[in-house]
């Protein structure tokens, strides 16, 4: 295996947690719900995800698990959020808080514990080609399950009516109201799908990345979700970029320590999230006629009856 | 983000009923600052153990109280303040972060004792106390040097502070005794505990070529990385061999333990004063994890360097000790660096063909 076969590989381990949550943001801020609680649904799903997989023996049951999970936690958001019109930010925010310490709480017994990680695929003829077959063919399936849900949320959000509903709860919806659509179902049905996407990106990091479960293993992985998403402008194809980039910053700065470039290891790090910033501001500019993010986002939507 | 966990919940449920006849207030109490959680397998539950370990030994004359995911920086002080608050009159802070927040705290209640972790500043009421990890470190090198078949060692460092540059320095005075040509790639993750940035930093260093993998992070990331790609590794703070069953070397433990037991004795005695602690392989603050998957020559070698250090006839900085830049470091301590030099040290010794970041 090639040094830059494999550096690709670590690019893409590292960058399918962050897309899989971003993706699962995308569409809840479409929606026009700002939910800050990815990196606490992130949690409870690793911790629900090596629980359910530790105790099954199957990486897919762990995997449902960590969605289901997700998908708890999310619901947790819902009644806050849109059932009672209580502030998202501040609801987010406690939810990440609650995520920590519940996936603390739910994984104490795992802790210590490990299991065979996700297998990576193996096709014959096609994982056996030079130099592409490893990548293209050859990672665990949650790699290429990320890319393919990517591909299914543009397809929804742009090609489907449901698709252009959902953005329009999220542009305006008084509007979407008042030509009858429910508002608040369709958010909610946004924000489940955030978490479990952000669910199963939790579960992705002890079932497939480091295959052991220790609480605060996300490291503030759901957060960089969260700020993909507004790199990204909210278009499914820049966030495909924003992951891959912050994924690929962050390995080669190890490379390049490795290598001994003479650059202090504290500005290496800082890189990902310079690089970050630096695209966020060339993008803003470029961009004629205001901003792009949902109009309505972040704002409480209570029906008149 | 803050947790706050009660350990003493547990303990003070337990001896409820104590509470109609001697009272709670009897008891010394004791709190702990925590960097990571208590289930990080690794620098705060050694640092837990310890304080379970101390709590046995004295029954129900001690109450402890812990807080965990305690950041470093200025935000600690606040924690550390409402533990001195609550009452406890003996306050352990376990993390080098915590050194001027606990100071800080330390002057405001000058009734209250503190012992800060890995530190070097202290005060009438503040202690400070650590291990001398590199002493096992040059055992680790000796290894590395004897098992790494391409010559290349891996090294995942946390933050350029004195104790990881010491660390660095002795696994290389250690393993230049085996192979003088030995080489070090160092990785800094800038963080203690990122175990999905610790399993890509192993992975870079293996792409690289390195074959015995070290880490001063806290998580078994590494350990499984190397594990999985057939390299060998040292663990960190505690046993991993469950992460590497045919993969770890040994690993340095932190026995806390002995030291927690002292310090609350000499608290309940009245005789506690500010001191600076620093003990290794001798006082067992330091422990060997077993010498597994090395052939025997090699075990023998280890277990007869972790004598000869023990017994004291052998200093890992034992001088001369050269520079990077060729020449050979100050010799303040006669025969060998003193505990200010290794204390304070930010050079790399000669052989290591890199940078210490920032410098």
């Amino acid at each position: 295996m090639g040094l830059i076969e494999a550096i690709i590989l670590a690019v893409l381990a590292a960058s399918t947690p962050l897309l899989l949550a971003a993706t699962g943001e995308l569409v809840t801020e479409r929606a026009g719900v700002l939910n800050l609680g990815v990196e606490g649904m992130m949690i409870v799903g690793a911790a629900c995800g090596f629980g359910g997989a530790w105790l099954s023996g199957s990486i897919i049951i762990g995997a449902l698990c960590g969605i289901v999970a997700g998908v708890l936690m999310s619901l947790i958001f819902a009644l806050m959020a849109l059932g009672l019109a209580v502030n998202q930010v501040a609801t987010g925010l406690a939810l990440t808080i609650l995520g920590v310490g519940l996936s603390g709480l739910i994984g104490a017994r795992f802790v210590g514990e490990k299991i065979s990680p996700a297998p990576h695929l193996y096709i014959p003829g096609l994982t056996d080609i030079p130099l592409v077959g490893r990548i293209l063919f050859g990672e665990d399936a949650f790699v290429y399950l990320s890319l393919a849900l990517v591909a299914g949320v543009w397809f929804f959000l742009y090609r489907t009516r449901a698709g252009l509903i959902l953005r329009a709860a999220g542009d305006n919806h008084a509007s979407a109201h008042a030509l009858g659509y429910p508002v608040l179902r369709i958010r909610m049905f946004a924000v489940m799908f955030g978490g479990a996407c952000a669910g199963l990106a939790g579960a992705y990091l002890p079932l497939a990345y480091t295959p052991f479960f220790i609480p605060g293993m996300t490291a503030g992985r759901g957060w960089i979700a969260l700020a993909l998403v507004v790199f990204a402008s909210w278009l499914p194809g820049r966030l495909v970029i924003g992951a891959y980039l912050f994924g690929a910053v962050t390995i080669l700065q190890l490379h390049a320590q490795g290598w001994g470039v003479g650059v202090p290891s504290q500005l290496m790090s800082a890189l990902p999230y310079l690089a970050t910033v630096i695209v966020l501001v060339l993008i803003s500019r470029a961009r004629t006629g205001g901003s792009t993010a949902p109009a309505a986002l972040g704002t409480v939507f209570v029906p008149d009856r | 983000m803050k947790k706050i966990l009660i350990a003493a919940t547990a303990a003070m449920l337990a001896t409820g009923a104590g509470l109609f006849g001697a009272s709670a207030a009897d008891k010394l109490k004791v709190g702990f600052i925590y960097l990571g959680p208590v289930g990080d397998l690794g620098w705060t539950y050694q640092h837990d153990l310890g304080r379970l370990t101390m709590l046995k030994e004295f029954g129900d004359k001690v109450e402890t109280t812990f807080l965990e995911n305690v950041s470093e920086g200025p935000d600690s002080e606040r924690s550390i303040e409402q533990l001195a608050r609550a009452g406890n009159k003996l306050i352990f802070t376990t993390s080098f972060g915590y050194m001027e927040p606990t100071l800080k705290v330390a002057k405001k209640y000058p009734n209250v004792h503190f012992e800060h972790a890995t530190g070097y500043k202290r005060d009438k009421n503040m202690s400070t106390y650590s291990g001398r990890f590199y002493e096992g470190r040059y055992i680790q090198g000796i290894i590395a040097a004897k098992m790494s078949k391409a010559g290349v060692l891996g090294y995942i460092a946390s933050f350029p502070i004195p104790e990881v540059i010491s660390g660095i320095n002795a696994t290389m005075l250690g393993a230049q005794t085996i192979n003088p040509n030995i080489k070090v790639k160092i990785i800094w993750a800038n963080t203690w505990f990122d175990p999905g940035k610790e399993a890509d930093a192993a992975k870079a260093l293996i792409d690289q070529g390195a074959d015995v993998i070290m880490q001063h992070t806290d998580s078994p990331a590494p350990m499984q990385i190397a594990s999985e790609r057939g390299k060998l590794a040292f663990g960190q703070d505690s046993e991993m061999i469950k992460f590497g069953p045919k993969t770890q070397l040994t690993s340095i433990m932190d026995n806390w333990g002995p030291y927690y037991i002292e310090r609350v004795k000499a608290e309940l005695d009245g005789t506690w004063k500010s001191e600076d602690f620093w003990g290794g392989l001798k006082s067992k603050i330091v422990v060997m994890a077993p010498y597994t998957n090395m052939p025997d020559d090699v075990k023998k070698l280890a277990e007869e360097t972790e004598a000869a250090i023990t017994e004291g006839k052998l200093l890992p900085f034992k001088c001369p000790v050269i520079g990077q830049d060729g020449k050979e470091v100050e010799c303040k301590g006669g025969t060998h660096l003193d505990d200010g030099q290794v204390l304070g040290m930010n050079f790399y010794v000669k052989g290591i063909d890199d940078k210490i970041p920032g410098k």
